[in-house]
């Protein structure tokens, strides 16, 4: 008998070892040419954007939209941030900015903040007629919002909130809530229920369970509440062009009056500046945080 | 002095009746085992008893006082769950004194207690680490210390070694021993594992769709089962049944074979019936000395399967399959014929039509 662990075998002619991978082979054309042809498709109009709004207009008028500036220039970047004409305003869009982080801060908070007690409570705390709750809240995710609209307009009349920052808040709140309940109560259903079982014996109640057991178990959802409400209430146009007034447009809105204005020349390159200084915000958001909003995502999904 | 007690206790979910008329005394400083398959409504009662589920009808006594009502913190008990449940958060000092901070307990005393319980469960030096840096037995130490802390009467174990590799369960499950031993309160233990319960408990609660089957010490469950049922379910490897006719003198019949009765310990006489004849596995002898026993049959091995400290032997009466434990050392091959025998004494005879004890 031989044994195994002293003796070395003789290795035969032939495959040994990982099976080599040709780094050119027809599989790797096909998947890598299609990923680069799309992301070129993405990534072009950035590019023009970009250099766009570092060029001064005569050399745009040259019509080269694909070539790089001759002649770098940030004078667009000023003039769409404190200068560019909106109406009789001339202030740009730096006011437009602060009327978005006014809206932005109270609205993401406050509505991560209810979302989050209402998806804890109908995933922990199963009270009579939950379900019939949570079937009439996913609904209202549902309902398409210019149906909303004038009865909102309404609502806000009556509340003397009409016009104001504080009315575009509560709106962004509530249409938040649909699907942010939704996350919510989905990632505290997959945390393990003996959890919430073991906090109850050891005599935690609703609010006690809630901060010190599930919240600081929630970082990576929190992450994507935060993106998906940063992102959505900072690109939002529809709510903030019917329930606020020209001092208090949100950037979104300021900027469509500035590249719509059709008064003089179009300055192309104070244009394309003023939309990537709007797009700037979302983008740190996904860059920052994009590794825990995919974690977030993930999480759920798979149970252990 | 009764420490729970269970009285009609009803559950339902929706339609599906899950406990059915419960009843259940356990005394101070027992350890019960509630024992059965998945499903069975074994860890339901549990959580019924805890508080983390509300009963649909009857009522709930811990030290005397009806705590049906009451929150499951308020009601005397500590439970260790199969998964541990510890906040992964948290430290293990802090999983400690979760319960007790909740409570409002003063420092100090929170403190002496964490220290006791530390040092009874050996997990001082883990005091200051987070679950996710403890193997699965530390975890699970730490899940009994949670409990412990709580200076309760009445201890909830919810298969709380289910989770961990053999060798484990095997000194976790001493050790609850041990701990049962030391602090004498009452204990209440869900588990299907039928060593756990054979080992650990005063008495097991068989417990199957929501019903006690059986209630007893784990001597008299092995010994004389009331039901097919719980005869199946204890015993490793499980009994064997022959179908046959008991008569009304005392004989059993199978097939061409007659198998007197003498010694057998009827529950009300022999009655001329179908039965079932059940035998353990580990009272059958084979070969030597098998002679010697009142009922003798001459078998051939079918399967042999070899586990070390004895031999499991697969073979036939009357054509009906019967297995037999043998030693280890025995010199056994497929196909060997050899002599069985058993005592009929120690049979557990079942009617075939209310598989009740006869």
């Amino acid at each position: 008998m031989t044994n195994n662990t002293e003796t070395t075998s003789t290795l035969m002619a032939g495959p040994r070892g990982p099976k080599p991978t040709k780094l050119l082979s027809p599989r790797n054309i096909m998947l890598y040419g299609t990923l680069i042809v799309v992301a070129l498709y993405y990534l072009l109009p950035l590019y023009v954007m970009v250099v766009t709004s570092l060029k001064g207009m005569p050399e745009i008028r040259l019509g080269n939209i694909f070539s790089p500036p001759v002649e770098i220039t940030t004078a667009p970047w000023t003039r769409a941030w404190s200068e560019a004409c909106t109406g009789l305003n001339c202030e740009g869009l730096s006011r437009g900015f602060w009327n978005s982080v006014r809206i932005l801060l109270p609205s993401v908070a406050l509505s991560i903040a209810i979302a989050s007690v209402n998806g804890y409570a109908l995933a922990n705390w199963k009270f009579k007629g939950a379900n019939v709750f949570f079937t009439i809240l996913i609904f209202g995710a549902f309902i398409p919002y210019q149906v909303m609209i004038y009865p909102i307009v309404i609502i806000l009349r009556e509340l003397k909130l009409f016009g104001s920052l504080g009315g575009l808040v509560l709106v962004h709140t509530v249409f938040g809530m649909p699907i942010l309940t939704l996350l919510f109560r989905n990632y505290f259903t997959s945390l393990p229920e003996e959890l919430f079982k073991a906090a109850r014996v050891d005599g935690a109640g609703f609010w006690g369970i809630y901060f010190r057991i599930m919240l600081p178990m929630s970082l990576p959802i929190f992450v994507v509440a935060m993106i998906l409400q940063v992102t959505g209430i900072w690109n939002d146009f529809l709510f903030g062009v019917i329930y606020t007034k020209p001092d208090t447009y949100p950037m979104t809105v300021q900027l469509n009056n500035i590249v719509n204005s059709v008064q003089g020349v179009k300055e192309y390159n104070v244009n394309m500046a003023a939309t990537l200084l709007t797009g700037v915000v979302p983008l740190i958001i996904y860059f920052v945080s994009g590794k825990l909003f995919v974690r977030g995502i993930a999480a759920g999904a798979v149970k252990g | 002095m009764t420490s729970v007690s269970i009285r009609n206790l009803d559950l339902q979910f929706g339609s599906v009746k899950v406990l059915k008329q419960l009843n259940l005394e356990i005394d101070h400083g027992e350890f019960l085992v509630l024992l059965g398959a998945s499903g069975c409504g074994k860890s339901t009662l549990l959580n019924c008893i805890a508080g983390l589920l509300d009963v649909s009808d009857g009522q709930i006594f811990i030290n005397e006082n009806n705590v049906t009502w009451e929150e499951p913190s308020n009601r005397g008990i500590g439970m260790v769950f199969q998964s541990y449940a510890l906040y992964p958060q948290m430290t293990v000092e802090g999983n400690l004194s979760f319960g007790l901070k909740n409570a409002k307990v003063p420092k100090d005393e929170i403190n002496k207690r964490v220290a006791r319980a530390a040092e009874v469960l050996q997990i001082e030096p883990l005091l200051k680490r987070k679950p996710a840096a403890l193997s699965g037995g530390q975890r699970q130490r730490v899940a009994i210390g949670r409990a412990l802390v709580r200076d309760v009467d009445v201890f909830l174990f919810d298969e709380p070694l289910s989770n961990l590799d053999a060798k484990l369960r095997a000194d976790l499950r001493v050790e609850i021993k041990r701990l049962h031993q030391k602090l004498n309160n009452t204990m209440i233990y869900v588990t299907h594992d039928q060593v756990e319960a054979m080992t650990l408990a005063d008495r097991i609660a068989i417990m199957k769709a929501g019903l006690i089957q059986q209630l007893d010490s784990p001597a008299e469950i092995y010994n004389r089962p009331v039901n097919k049922y719980v005869a199946d379910f204890i015993g490793s490897p499980s009994m064997n049944f022959l179908e046959g006719e008991l008569s009304s003198q005392g004989q059993f019949k199978v097939g061409g074979t007659v198998i007197d009765l003498k010694g057998y310990d009827y529950v009300d006489g022999p009655v001329a019936s179908p039965v079932w004849f059940g035998f353990r596995p580990e009272h059958a002898v084979a070969g030597e000395g098998a002679e010697h026993q009142p009922a003798t049959f001459q078998v051939v091995a079918e399967i042999v399967e070899p586990m070390g400290s004895d031999t499991l032997v697969w073979t036939k009466i009357e054509d009906q399959a019967f297995r037999v434990r043998m030693d280890g050392q025995a010199k056994i091959s497929t196909g060997d014929a050899f002599t069985l025998g058993f005592d009929p004494a120690r049979a557990s005879i079942f009617d075939k039509e209310t598989e009740l004890r006869v």
